[in-house]
């Protein structure tokens, strides 16, 4: 029943935004939907208003950094639905010469710290995002820490001596 | 009445002590430490356990937490600090009176604990000098009690201050 009521979700998806959506799978129960970047916003807004998605909660927003790959970067949106109590993981890939993707705070508000912690650690820029800048490292940080390719032992110290 | 006949008998003769200035303050210092708690993590949990009914610090005259740093004597550095917060730390620090003591609670205070990583400090002697490092991951509320009782050693004995012989030369 529940897996029937999962395909629907991606079924309305393929549907609705056939050509932006790569690929899917269902492995073990959970509803995974890689798309393109063009038009997230809009695949968003559909998944939030859908009487059958009623994706109305964005429980995380995390980015992944797959060093050597083609496309490097990817975003990966978890959303949850109180109402049908499902969820769905919908996953963009980026380029690493324009890591770029547009920002969902016009969708879901509460995106918008998840959004500045994926700038922060992976340097993924969110257009149009009302205030990124970094939320977790100082602003007198340089480069990315979670990024594959930053230096496992640099330290950059606020006070005191180099590491 | 029989106490001023006593008093009055005390300064013909007998009843006195000699004591210095200094262990007299000393004195008076060691049971009236006012800590201030800087807690970021888990460390901070044994510490209001410390404070609380069951393990009782007032026994040592250390209960008054002041919440203000320029109130305090005593810095309890109780978890883990981070590039971001060694400013804060240190202002805080800076903010105390003399004569003031600092504790290094738990295994991140110290040293960095289990994080070695782009964030974390390697102990916070790398930017405050440290009186009393208590280990532990975290330590439970009696080695608050025993960092406590230590740092009343170093008051009573007079032995010079980590502020005193800092930075540490090697």
């Amino acid at each position: 029943m529940t897996d029937q009521r999962i395909s629907i979700v991606l079924a309305k998806l393929i549907e609705r935004f056939g050509g932006e959506v790569v690929s899917t799978h269902s492995d073990f129960g959970d509803d995974t939907a890689l798309v393109r970047r063009e038009r997230i916003v809009e695949i968003c807004a559909f998944l939030r208003d859908d009487a059958d998605c009623r994706f109305d909660f964005a429980m995380d927003l995390t980015g992944v950094d797959y060093l050597g790959e083609t496309p490097r970067f990817e975003v990966v949106y978890h959303l949850y639905s109180l109402k049908n109590r499902q969820r769905v993981r919908i996953k963009v890939r980026l380029g690493e010469e324009d890591p770029e993707i547009d920002s969902v705070v016009p969708v879901w508000p509460g995106i918008n710290w998840y959004e500045r912690e994926a700038y922060d650690m992976y340097g993924i820029i969110f257009r149009n995002h009302p205030n990124l800048k970094r939320i977790l490292m100082y602003d007198e940080f340089v480069g990315h820490p979670l990024r594959k390719d930053y230096p496992k032992t640099k330290r950059q110290p606020t006070l005191g001596p180099e590491e | 009445m029989a106490v001023e006949k006593q008093a009055k008998g005390g300064a013909k003769g007998g009843g006195y002590a000699l004591t210095t200035l200094e262990s007299m303050i000393a004195w008076g210092r060691k049971y009236s430490i006012y800590p201030f708690t800087f807690a970021t993590a888990c460390c901070g949990i044994e510490v209001m356990g410390a404070f609380g009914t069951h393990y009782d610090l007032s026994r040592f005259g250390a209960e008054v937490v002041r919440f203000s740093p320029r109130q305090a004597d005593l810095l309890l550095v109780a978890g883990t600090v981070n590039y971001k917060m060694a400013p804060v730390l240190v202002r805080i620090y800076e903010q105390m009176l003399e004569p003031k003591w600092v504790v290094a609670m738990g295994a991140c205070a110290s040293s960095g604990g289990f994080y070695n990583n782009y964030t974390v400090l390697q102990g916070i002697d790398k930017v405050i000098p440290v009186d009393v490092y208590i280990p532990g991951c975290p330590p439970n509320p009696e080695g608050i009690i025993d960092a406590v009782v230590a740092l009343q050693k170093l008051i009573e004995t007079g032995a010079p201050r980590a502020s005193e012989r800092w930075p540490i030369k090697i």
